[in-house]
């Protein structure tokens, strides 16, 4: 746990909230007519040494990169819940397992698993999440919070492992159908050095093709001041093309990306990792109810939700959703259930929302923000599908590489 | 994979605005005078009737004649949303969701003249029988308020799922419905035990009420089911669910949000939000009759006295489209503020 007496204090308020709330009759209700009850331990699995929540990049606050650990909204997740539960007896408790480094990640997982806790909530990296699969077997539902790696919903995918995190081709698809409805078709890529930054470039140069996008122009560019490196380096230099409409920047560590609008040569927008921004939340989102989730996250963790504060909520309330449905299922039931749309959870982002069979991924809404608010929400309208038009964000069930799907 | 882009939404919204720059009925433009005429009648049989249309984002609200025409504005307290008429149809209480308060407007007058302050975050507004006590939900502190509107103190909360919405109390007074949408059930509060006493499992996010004439049965919105759930008041429990269906959309396009049943309690008329309609459902056979077009994000929904006419906000396209009961048509759509919220007519 964070030690932060202003949190603590808030956490024991909604503590004593829950209490309130709690009412005896119903849980003996429940109890009379044979279903299991009692609370369901959550645990949420993250790593102390996270290069993500470095103090000093929470500090940066990047768009679309984490505001700090998710345990705030696991809490916000489980209060939410509570009220819905309890004509089912069930209830949600959360076990914060915060880890020196990936190292302890064996250990911890084989204890969890033998303590049986039946839900898994993972803010890991990549590599995290698939030694948590392993560790897990059909053990355990699990969900992971934060990585959007596209290869963890592909080949690396499991029959119990959900995304309620956007993945990368989603994000990217959001802001590619953007630029196609407002006919900005021409777009200047730069891109950054690292592997991640390759894995951005993919997944865009994946959805420009979908969505007609052109790229005139593929350039990498490097954090330097060294003037024999001016033409990586300089904003201006790497932006004086006159032809094309956008700029799209791919910047997995955001740097960069931040000097870059209002920074170009031409007068043109920058999109992607800074500028305008493909996001699973926004805190200024005002519509579908999300200003009350956004108010009560914030009297909760004191801070603005983001999108991966998001993502952790709404696995909570996935869970409560499922148990709500099927409160004797088996978690193996439960995946199976949460997968073949048969629980619908609702994120206040407009329609309610299922895991998509083929790969685990919560199909969803993606907002396209700036650093104000919200001026576009993918799918965009007139974006054609066969059967669910939120299949257009993302990896659609005949392009899956996924092969693990829940019998 | 295809994926053209066009506006299918936008181009539903310009067809209404085209039918009522036609003729208002499809056959022959025999004399398009005479049928204006009628039109006209129609919507001004009751003629001394007002139509208030709160608005949300320019903290007004509207005062239309029973042909949609606008008479004049009222200054409110901070985005206005629901609205109850006063027992004696003087005074109209309206909520204030930014500030916090009920407003008070003195009819006549035709201005606020008092605020009463209330909890975090206030949505949706019942009154007691008597029209003294005000039950409010109040959506960030998830719970039903009750307050003395002559004392203006807060006689009691009691706590709901998150996100409470709809209030509905029992003609008797013993009774509120709460909806919560977020926790997907339907609260039955005990207002003299001043506590929950069941919780009903609704549809997925459960938004507003209507109750049956003879109390029997009750009905709610599920905004993200498509559907509305009947409830037996007697058992507490659902017993019946209507779909909507609408060909050409999907059922993630339907949200249903208002309700609002005939005196007779034979026809309900439910707007389907994103679907940018409203249907009309034989209370009898739990049919819908018919589906009229209405505006984007059709939500508030308001008979006229004689149930000549329905008037619905359109939260998206900022106006209200006044729909002819009889013939099933929309007459006319007219601007409305910003974000209208909830029509209230009143003779």
């Amino acid at each position: 746990m964070t030690g932060h007496a202003p949190m603590s204090s808030r956490r024991a308020w909604i503590g004593g909230a829950l209490a309130a709330l709690t009412l005896p009759a119903f849980a003996a209700t429940a109890a009379a007519a044979g279903k299991p009850t009692g609370a369901e331990t959550v645990a949420l699995i993250g790593l102390a040494d996270d290069p993500r929540h470095a103090a000093r990049r929470l500090e940066r606050a990047y768009p679309g990169h984490p505001a700090g650990r998710l345990l705030d909204a696991v809490q916000l997740g489980i209060a939410d819940s509570e009220v819905g539960l309890r004509g089912s007896g069930r209830s949600l408790k959360i076990r914060d397992v915060l880890l020196p480094g990936l190292d302890a990640l064996p250990a911890q997982l084989a204890q969890l698993r033998k303590e049986r806790v039946g839900y898994w909530l993972l803010d890991l990296p990549a590599v995290g999440v698939t030694q948590a699969l392993t560790a897990a077997g059909d053990a355990a539902l699990l969900f992971n919070l934060s990585a959007t790696q596209d290869s963890l919903r592909g080949a690396g995918c499991s029959a119990q492992l959900l995304h309620s995190m956007p993945s990368q081709s989603m994000l990217s698809d959001a802001l590619a159908q953007y630029l196609a409805a407002r006919s900005w078709r021409k777009a200047w890529v730069l891109h950054g050095p690292d592997p991640d930054d390759a894995l951005l470039l993919q997944a865009w140069n994946r959805a420009a093709g979908r969505y007609g996008i052109r790229n005139i122009g593929v350039k990498a560019f490097k954090l330097s001041g060294d003037p024999r490196e001016r033409e990586l380096a300089n904003t201006r230099l790497l932006t004086s093309d006159r032809e094309h409409d956008v700029v799209v920047v791919l910047d997995g560590d955001g740097e960069f990306a931040r000097t870059l609008p209002y920074a170009t040569q031409q007068p043109r927008p920058v999109v992607g990792s800074n500028g305008l921004v493909a996001l699973a939340w926004h805190p200024h989102w005002e519509r579908n109810g999300g200003p009350q989730v956004s108010r009560r996250f914030r009297k909760l963790a004191g801070r603005a939700m983001s999108g991966q504060d998001w993502s952790a909520w709404i696995a909570l309330r996935s869970i409560a959703a499922v148990l709500g449905e099927l409160p004797s299922a088996s978690v193996a039931e439960q995946a199976s259930a949460l997968r073949n749309g048969q629980v619908f959870v609702d994120g206040a982002k407009g329609p309610r929302l299922s895991y998509r069979a083929w790969d685990g991924q919560l199909r969803q809404p993606v907002f396209l923000s700036h650093g104000d608010g919200v001026i576009g929400v993918a799918p965009m309208d007139g974006v054609l599908h066969p059967l669910e038009q939120l299949d257009t964000l993302g990896v659609d069930r005949q392009e899956s590489a996924c092969k693990a799907m829940p019998k | 994979m295809p994926f053209s882009v066009k506006r299918p939404a936008a181009r539903r919204d310009d067809q209404v605005r085209r039918k009522e720059n036609r003729s208002i009925h499809p056959w022959k433009p025999l004399s398009q005078a005479v049928l204006t005429v009628l039109g006209a009648l129609a919507v001004g049989a009751a003629c001394a009737q007002s139509v208030y249309v709160s608005s949300e984002k320019d903290h007004k609200i509207h005062v239309f004649d029973a042909g949609g025409k606008l008479q004049t504005s009222i200054d409110t307290c901070q985005r206005p949303r629901d609205m109850k008429p006063s027992a004696d149809g003087s005074r109209i209480y309206v909520v204030c969701g930014d500030s916090n308060q009920i407003g008070v407007i003195d009819r006549t007058a035709g201005k606020m003249i008092d605020r009463i302050q209330v909890a975090d975050s206030p949505e949706i507004m019942d009154l007691s029988p008597d029209g003294k006590t005000a039950y409010v939900s109040i959506e960030d502190e998830s719970v039903l308020a009750a307050y003395d509107l002559a004392s203006r103190k807060t006689l009691f909360k009691v706590k709901t799922g998150g996100e409470p919405e709809g209030v509905l109390v029992t003609p008797d007074g013993k009774t509120a419905y709460v909806t919560s949408e977020d926790a997907n059930v339907v609260h039955v509060i005990d207002l003299g035990g001043r506590k929950v006493v069941k919780d009903i499992k609704a549809g997925q996010r459960p938004r507003r009420f209507a109750l049956s004439p003879d109390g029997k049965e009750l009905w709610v919105s599920n905004e993200l089911s498509a559907s509305v759930s009947l409830i037996d008041t007697a058992s507490r429990s659902v017993k019946a669910t209507i779909k909507f269906v609408i060909d050409g959309m999907r059922a993630s396009d339907i949200t249903p949000v208002g309700i609002v049943l005939t005196r007779d309690g034979q026809t309900a008329w439910v707007s389907l939000g994103r679907a940018n309609h409203v249907a009309e459902v034989d209370v009898a056979s739990r049919k819908v009759r018919r589906t009229v077009l209405a505006g984007k994000r059709a939500w508030g929904l308001a008979l006229s006295p004689d149930e000549s006419t329905l008037y619905v906000s359109n939260g998206l396209s900022d106006d209200m489209t006044l729909i002819d009961t009889r013939a099933g048509k929309a007459i006319r759509t007219v601007p409305a503020g910003r974000v209208p919220h909830t029509p209230l007519v009143l003779r």
